[in-house]
């Protein structure tokens, strides 16, 4: 924001200058949370109509604060908003929407047992008497899904849909309540490739059609790909605004995290050893009777990384629930590290040292209320190093541990003896980490390890990751972004509808667009070549 | 710096609570009393008047803070067993019974009897846990349904085995001279029960902070999910919390029984265990502010009693105000706009002197240990365990 709103729009590619009208405008927006974080420092953001502007930051940045504050989630400590011109004062969504402002959540705001039109047309059903009218509803929903080349079926449920399809009801459902600023929070991050690139195209149509656009995304390649312009924001702070025809990603980079990123992942060969884990015919039902995993075997050696690449919600939740104890599992076996697991308690998987680190952080990795320190050291309390065998606490050994695993694993916290929800995103992520890896595993069920983590300590946890791994240890990755799943596995199992439809046992000579086929269902290996991944002798 | 805010604005919300408890005295006592002067002066100053008076405070603090450390068991461990109210009666049958049974010498026989009234609070309290663990029945509804079970049980035990027949009402027989509890200060009643409760208070802070249990039991009250995950056994973690403040409320029932008391005279539960509940409330789940949060709730018991002695007030204006009371304290939202203002001025202020001369600067993560506080996010949060409410 320290040029020029008129210079940036001259030069800024892809934008007429003849168009270029503010559509919106934050000024100085301040935010402070009741627990003292300042997320927003007085930051001015401002979106021209007609253009894809992209807010891309590190997470804790403050972006989604900025966005809540946006659709009326949040309200400002101070600042004011303009919409159109217009000083506004956005109360609540309902306000946001009836200025026009649409928001697509990363968490798809939908009811799974309703079908498009039902979904679509909650709380503004058209009505005949006292009875929905549902053919008009259906004729609304075909006319908008072709007025805006979404192609969507109305009277489909929603449960039956793919991620991308689910997305394209998010986003008629704001088109239908009148939005012309889309935001869209981390569209693509469930994306396969093919689906994005479906979106991009959507999304440029919109554009076309005079629609503005908030594409907030960790994806620089994407972002340089198709935004117009981009706000940076790093530490609740504007890093300027630029017009994407004019920065590199790696200027963007820089600018985000404070200084250069290595966005490659590298790492040397090494020669995989023993299997430490081995799965064998394994199934999965769901309650309701669904196979979520049909019938897969694989196997892990140590020093190596098997990647799992697949849309969300092919199996990849129940396997590793099933890996680690906290699900259950039909028929077939598992072993980690020599033993079956069948009927073992979570400690006891535990005590084969297998470290999990699980997906959502939030939900089940951290007990939010206590410190970083006791966060580090609940799954060592058997250790005789931090408890008497009376079950008395040794304060001293802990309160050192806790101070070397912070300095250890870089976690940015003034004490060990903060509550590990004051961290950032990625601080949090870090905890887990020092918690899992410490423990000495040798194997490691990695599940979306850098989900949601901004792109210092993502490179971090991935040379952690790779360092566990040269040092011999099993490391099972469950992952949904292709770039890290191609960058940091050995080997790849891709899983579809529960089935293991390819092993790419070198991950280095894959691609993108092969990768999604397999992914999509589209390609799929023979039998033969997918047994390749049990690595038996075969006589 | 939070932590400090923390501190002040939930010292200021106490003041304000215990301030409007006061007005709401004054209020009731000039609408309802012929002579508001001598009841305002008799609930005030009456409980600090005589030496019999302070004790009474003391005696009546005294079983709420077993009830009140066994409430704070169950609820730091994420559970909401009601049991401390049975608990703490079926305590005082199982001490009745050995002290009019047991043939025992003077420092065995109340010992003995005390134990087996916290063996009764266990077994009860086990009861809504176990369901708990093996059908998920919810311990809120059966600890209470339960509550009445033990109070119409021990009535009936009463009446129909330990009966004092030669009395018209119903009161049980003598206990044994070998069972009471010594007195420890003359003149009044105060008995070693408050000793065993202000240890028992110290022993459950230690528990909490200082036992690989404790610490369990706090990881599976902060998240039960988290729990699961890291292998803590949360299941034997609850039932264990449920049985310990079970225990705990048991022997507070065999106390009182054997510190005031020759015969067992109840004709209802006394409810110790719910006022427990404003107790623990009141003592922010800390173990360690127990026994301040009881002496104030006995204080307003006795000066009631006082007030309700000397002047045409009754003593149900305690009740009256103990209700508002819990509302206050419950009410999370009051002086919240307060300390929202503390805590963006604090914010403010510290990101000024963090950053005025340099632009915020990320510290290095790849290389060596660098602890440069992450102002914009890692402020730390007022939650410490300690410190939260309900």
């Amino acid at each position: 924001m320290h040029l020029p709103c008129f210079i940036q729009k001259i030069r800024a590619g892809g934008v007429n200058v003849n168009q270029a009208v503010e559509a919106l405008r934050m000024e100085n927006i301040t935010k402070v949370y009741p627990n003292g974080v300042i997320a927003n420092k007085s930051v001015t953001f401002v979106v021209n109509q007609g253009e894809i502007h992209a807010l891309s930051g590190e997470n804790g940045a403050g972006k989604s604060t900025l966005m809540k504050i946006l659709f009326g989630e949040e309200q400002p400590t101070s600042g004011t908003i303009f919409a159109n011109g217009q000083k506004v004062n956005i109360s609540s969504p309902t306000e946001a929407i009836r200025l026009g402002i649409g928001m697509v959540h990363q968490h798809f705001m939908l009811v799974p047992s309703l079908t498009v039109a039902e979904n679509m047309m909650l709380g503004i059903e058209p009505r005949k008497g006292l009875k929905i009218d549902r053919k008009r509803a259906e004729k609304e929903v075909r006319e908008i899904s072709h007025k805006y080349n979404l192609p969507i079926e109305p009277n489909e449920r929603v449960e039956d849909l793919t991620v991308g399809q689910k997305q394209k009801v998010e986003i008629l459902k704001a088109l239908l309540r009148g939005a012309k600023i889309l935001i869209l929070d981390e569209p693509t991050a469930v994306l396969t490739p093919q689906e994005t690139r479906e979106l991009f195209a959507e999304l440029k149509t919109l554009r076309s059609n005079g629609y503005t656009i908030i594409f907030i995304s960790h994806k620089l390649n994407e972002v340089k790909e198709f935004c117009d312009r981009i706000t940076i924001i790093r530490r609740g702070q504007t890093m300027g605004v630029y017009p994407l025809s004019d920065i590199s990603e790696q200027e963007i980079s820089k600018l985000m995290v404070g200084r250069d990123v290595i966005l490659k992942i590298s790492k040397n060969k090494i020669l995989p050893g023993a299997p430490a884990i081995k799965v064998r015919n394994l199934k999965i039902l769901e309650e309701s009777g669904r196979v979520r995993i049909n019938n897969i075997s694989f196997t892990v050696r140590e020093g190596e990384i098997l990647g799992v690449a697949g849309v969300e919600g092919n199996g990849q939740a129940q396997l590793v629930k099933a890996l680690t104890g906290l699900g259950p599992y039909h028929s077939g076996s598992i072993e980690l590290c020599g033993t079956d697991i069948r009927k073992k308690s979570v400690s006891d998987i535990r005590k084969l040292s297998v470290a999990h680190i699980p997906e959502d952080r939030m939900t089940i990795g951290i007990a939010p209320r206590l410190s970083v320190t006791e966060n580090t050291v609940i799954d060592k309390t058997d250790n005789i190093r931090f408890f008497t065998r009376l079950g008395l606490s040794k304060s001293s050994e802990i309160r050192e541990y806790g101070k070397k695993m912070v300095r250890d694993y870089h976690i940015l916290c003034k004490t060990p003896d903060v509550s590990v929800e004051s961290l950032s995103g990625g601080n949090i992520q870090k905890t887990v980490l020092a918690r899992e890896l410490s423990g000495g595993p040798k194997v490691i069920i990695a599940d979306q390890p850098t989900r949601g983590v901004d792109v210092g300590a993502t490179e971090f946890i991935r040379r952690q990751l790779i360092a566990m791994r040269d040092a011999g240890n099993s490391i099972f990755l469950i992952t949904s972004d292709l770039n890290e799943v191609l960058g940091l596995s050995d080997g790849i199992i891709v899983l579809f509808e529960g089935e293991i439809t390819a092993y790419l046992p070198d991950a280095s000579n894959v691609t993108e667009e092969e990768l999604g086929q397999y992914m999509l269902g589209i390609k799929r290996q023979s039998p033969e070549q997918i047994s390749e991944v049990l690595h038996e002798q075969k006589d | 710096m939070n932590r400090r805010i923390n501190l002040i604005v939930d010292l200021t919300k106490m003041l304000l609570i215990i301030l409007i408890a006061c007005v709401l005295v004054f209020i009731i006592v000039f609408l309802t009393s012929q002579e508001p002067a001598d009841a305002v002066y008799s609930f005030f100053v009456g409980p600090f008047t005589s030496l019999r008076r302070i004790g009474n405070i003391v005696e009546a603090a005294t079983p709420l803070m077993f009830t009140a450390l066994a409430v704070i068991i169950i609820f730091r461990a994420g559970q909401f067993s009601m049991i401390s109210e049975g608990a703490f009666f079926i305590g005082i049958l199982g001490a009745m019974i050995v002290a009019i049974t047991g043939r025992m010498p003077p420092g065995i026989h109340p010992l003995a009897a005390i134990v087996f009234g916290g063996f009764c609070g266990a077994f009860v309290a086990s009861v809504p846990a176990v369901l708990k663990m093996m059908w998920g029945v919810s311990e809120l509804v059966t600890s209470i349904m339960l509550n009445y079970v033990v109070q119409f049980f021990t009535i009936y035990v009463v009446s129909y085995h330990y009966r004092e027949i030669t009395s018209s009402s119903l009161a049980s027989l003598l206990f044994q001279e070998t069972s009471a509890m010594p007195v420890i200060v003359e003149g009044t009643r105060v008995h070693l029960g408050v000793i065993v409760a202000l240890v028992l208070c110290f022993l459950g802070f230690l528990f909490l902070q200082r036992t690989r249990l404790g610490f369990k039991l706090r990881v599976t009250g902060d998240n039960l999910h988290f729990a699961q995950y890291a292998g803590v056994g949360a299941a034997g973690v609850m039932v264990s919390a449920q049985v310990l403040a079970g225990a705990i409320a048991g022997i507070g029932g065999g106390a009182e029984l054997l510190g005031m008391y020759t015969r067992f005279k109840w004709t209802s539960s006394p409810g110790y265990g719910w006022i427990g509940i404003v107790v623990a409330l009141l003592a922010r789940r800390n173990p360690l502010l127990v026994p301040l949060a009881a002496a104030f709730i006995g204080y307003l018991n006795v000066g009631a009693d006082i007030m309700a002695r000397s002047s045409d007030v009754s003593r149900e204006v305690v009740l009256i105000i103990q209700g508002v009371m819990m509302l206050l304290i419950a009410s999370e939202a009051l002086l919240q706009h307060w300390r929202q203002k503390l805590i963006v001025k604090a914010a403010e202020k510290e990101a000024k002197e963090g950053n005025d001369d340099a632009p915020p600067e990320l510290p290095d993560a790849s290389i060596g240990g660098n602890d440069i506080p992450y102002t914009g996010v890692d402020t730390p949060t007022p939650n410490s365990p300690d410190q939260e409410g309900l």
